[in-house]
């Protein structure tokens, strides 16, 4: 072949492969695309749950809903403060989901069939299994649920926990009598002035409120785990490719704890041998890539916010004031339901 | 040279003025229809359930204050929506009531010669005027709950009521068959006494004789029914509350939320009403009262006799507007927990089904329903006391 042809081919061939790449970052997801070119992510969260979402005397956003959000942010810009946290209640927090007011919604939601299939969002992956339990007055003498009966009950209304108790107590014959409240706050406040017996919300809630009781020794946890609250980070549906985006955020943090990398160690693990680690951490695949994000995304998260153990450890585990035990958090390989699916 | 102007014909103006008022209409029916066929659009594209398929499914979550029968497990949304609907109609009652009593005793009183009743008075008026009510709503409910003794104190008040910070609890009256003779002998017994009270009247107009009618009034509404009850075998018993382990079981309970919510709204709806009525009285003609008391009335009877009826014309209209706003203050009941309607459907059926827009447009379908109502009553009473035209 003569030169000119030649280099008409290399032509023809960089410009198909240069079309090729440019349309396959064109079919990107509008949420992705909204959100980086807004330069900030817009997280739905508590505002009043010690532990899981909730401004510090400083202002700053701490907790482990606060952290996922701040993962995925990591994942996008590679920096974990460009979030901006919207405290919601939980009448309000999925109109803002899918009113498109937030981007994703980390607000300890539970994960069932009626609001999945009829509010028009999706859950990405459960970042925490929890269970709903009863804290009451120490002085009530009370040491199970079932001694409940006629009791009144501070609950938040809008909830699961409002269904569960109403179910609970029916199903064991018992009478109830419930003060709903609208947010977290009111309903503990007013049970500790005395207005209630009891106080129900998720268990790992539950440790958070009596932190900020006048008296936390005067109140006990009962040992009931009377449902299943699998809380999951929530996403408005149609949107695939943002959904996968948090949905492998949370099993980056869960596979880079199963392979030991942490916030300290991962610059020594990215000269890993490892095939895993490689590819988590993107020393090889293009995985990042097919969720609209750089190769390195996997590292962003763990080396701004760290692993899914060092995430739960700081703000609801050994680390933290609740000290709530990994239990059905743990890692499959220790007896737990955290499963964190391979990337490859 | 005058050119004469051209004019267009009355009819013509007239079918331009049909055509551009048809064209408005249209455009406005098209908006509205546009808005609704778009947000429905935008629903099921996003898979939000819409429609009133809600309506029927079971509720699931318990309601602390309940006028009509409710279980969590078998009653429905729409129940629940009734329950919350009769808690805020029994609220906006009550306190449309006290707030108008307590009111026009205000307004009064900052009238009164006596300067320290007016003084305070005023200061009433004033103070309670520029505070939000929302801060009122929270000071009543929780120096309401913090003044209660608990649950193990509870103070025990005569009959067998018991106060604490869950509520008061009086002996519940359970009505026993034969009961509906007594209240049949009390109806009987007050439309007896109107008649009476008729009767008279006339009397004084004709003779001038006013007949000693106090006694067989009060022995027809009270003396009457007490006859039939005893003839029918004393048909009353009482629930008396008792302390059980956790609360209290049995009597009529009296929630603190109600409480604190009733004191906030007739207060403050009260130091309006107060000003209202003090204007109307203002707007009466000195020369009113001059005159009645030239024919020897003494103040007393010249406020009830000759001012207040001319004074209604003037506060009806205003207080008809302190009215609603009293019945959509009653939606501040969220923040203390009581289940009125906003509270039961707006609040907790909406985020369990998810269906803001349909609950929402019920709900302010209902207090538009219920505003209008009010006003409509409020303007029938205001045509009955409007000056006559000659």
């Amino acid at each position: 072949m003569q030169k000119g042809q030649i280099m008409k081919r290399v032509a023809t061939a960089l410009a198909f492969v240069t079309l090729l790449t440019y349309s396959a970052q064109a079919a990107e997801s509008p949420t992705l695309k909204a959100v980086k070119a807004r330069g900030e992510l817009n997280c739905g969260a508590n505002g009043q749950l010690a532990g899981f979402g909730m401004p510090d005397p400083q202002g700053n956003w701490t907790g482990f809903d606060v952290d996922f959000c701040r993962a995925v942010a990591a994942a996008i810009f590679n920096d974990a403060t460009k979030v901006k946290f919207v405290p919601l209640t939980a009448a309000n927090r999925f109109t803002a989901l899918q009113s498109g007011e937030v981007d994703v919604l980390a607000r300890n939601t539970t994960w069932t069939m009626s609001r999945n299939t009829t509010l028009g969002i999706d859950f990405a992956a459960v970042n925490f299994y929890d269970g709903q339990g009863f804290m009451v007055h120490k002085e009530l003498k009370v040491s199970s649920a079932l001694e409940l009966n006629g009791a009144a009950v501070c609950v938040q209304q809008g909830t699961t926990t409002e269904l569960n108790l109403a179910d609970y107590f029916r199903s064991h014959n018992m009478t109830l009598k419930t003060v709903t409240f609208a947010t977290v706050d009111e309903a503990s406040k007013a049970y500790d002035t005395g207005r209630c017996d009891a106080f129900t919300t998720d268990s790992s809630g539950l440790y958070g409120v009596r932190l900020q009781l006048g008296k936390p020794d005067d109140n006990i946890v009962l040992p009931e785990i009377i449902s299943k609250e699998p809380l999951s980070p929530a996403v408005r549906q149609g949107d695939d490719m943002w959904e996968n985006v948090v949905r492998w955020t949370h099993h980056a943090m869960l596979d880079a704890e199963e392979f030991g990398v942490t916030k300290n160690n991962i610059d020594q693990q990215l000269k890993s041998a490892n095939p895993e680690i490689r590819r988590l951490l993107g020393v090889e695949g293009q995985f990042g890539q097919s969720i609209g994000l750089t190769n390195d995304w996997a590292y962003r998260i763990i080396k701004l916010v760290g692993n899914y153990g060092e995430v739960f450890d700081r703000n609801v585990g050994q680390g933290s004031p609740l000290k709530i035990a990994r239990g059905l958090n743990a890692l499959w390989t220790k007896g737990g339901l955290q499963y964190g699916l391979p990337v490859r | 040279m005058i050119v004469a102007a051209k004019r267009t014909s009355v009819g013509a103006r007239q079918a331009m003025r049909v055509a551009f008022q048809a064209a408005l209409v249209i455009a406005v029916v098209a908006l509205f229809y546009g808005a609704f066929v778009n947000a429905a659009d935008h629903l099921a594209r996003a898979n939000i359930a819409s429609g009133f398929r809600f309506w029927n499914n079971t509720a699931g979550f318990d309601i602390s204050q309940t006028l009509i029968a409710y279980s969590p497990s078998t009653s429905t949304f729409g129940r629940a929506f009734w329950v919350g609907l009769l808690n805020t109609l029994l609220v906006a009652a009550l306190g449309i009531v006290l707030a108008t009593v307590l009111g026009f005793t205000i307004g009064i009183a900052r009238l009164s010669p006596n300067w320290l009743v007016a003084r305070l008075a005023g200061a009433y008026v004033e103070l309670i005027r520029n505070v939000p009510l929302l801060l009122q709503l929270l000071f009543w409910y929780n120096a309401v709950l913090k003044a209660l003794p608990e649950l193990r104190q509870s103070l025990v008040l005569p009959g067998g009521t018991l106060l604490n910070n869950r509520g008061l609890f009086l002996p519940a009256p359970l009505l026993k068959p034969g009961f509906g003779a007594v209240v049949a002998a009390l109806v009987v017994g007050v439309v007896a006494a109107y008649v009476l009270h008729l009767w008279a009247g006339r009397r004084q107009e004709r003779t001038g004789a006013q007949p000693r009618i106090l006694w067989p009034v009060l022995g027809l509404i009270c003396g009457l029914p007490l006859v039939v009850f005893a003839l029918a075998g004393f048909p009353l018993s009482f629930s008396v509350p008792q302390m059980g382990r956790f609360n209290v079981i049995g009597g009529l309970e009296v929630l603190p939320e109600f409480a604190a919510l009733l004191l906030a709204l007739s207060i403050y709806t009260a130091a309006f009403i107060a000003e209202v009525v003090r204007a109307g009285i203002l707007a009466v003609a000195p020369g009113q009262t001059e005159a009645a008391q030239a024919l020897g009335l003494r103040s007393g009877l010249t406020l009830r006799l000759i001012v207040i009826p001319q004074a209604m014309r003037v506060i009806v209209p205003p207080l008809t507007s302190q009215y609603l706003n009293l019945i959509k203050n009653s939606s501040l009941a969220v923040a203390i927990g009581y289940p009125d309607l906003v509270q039961v459907f707006a609040g907790s059926v909406l985020n369990i089904t998810g269906q803001a827009v349909e609950v929402i447009a019920i709900t302010m379908a209902v207090y538009l329903a219920i505003s209008l109502v009010t006003s409509l009553l409020m303007n029938l009473y205001g045509r009955r006391t409007a000056l006559v035209e000659r």
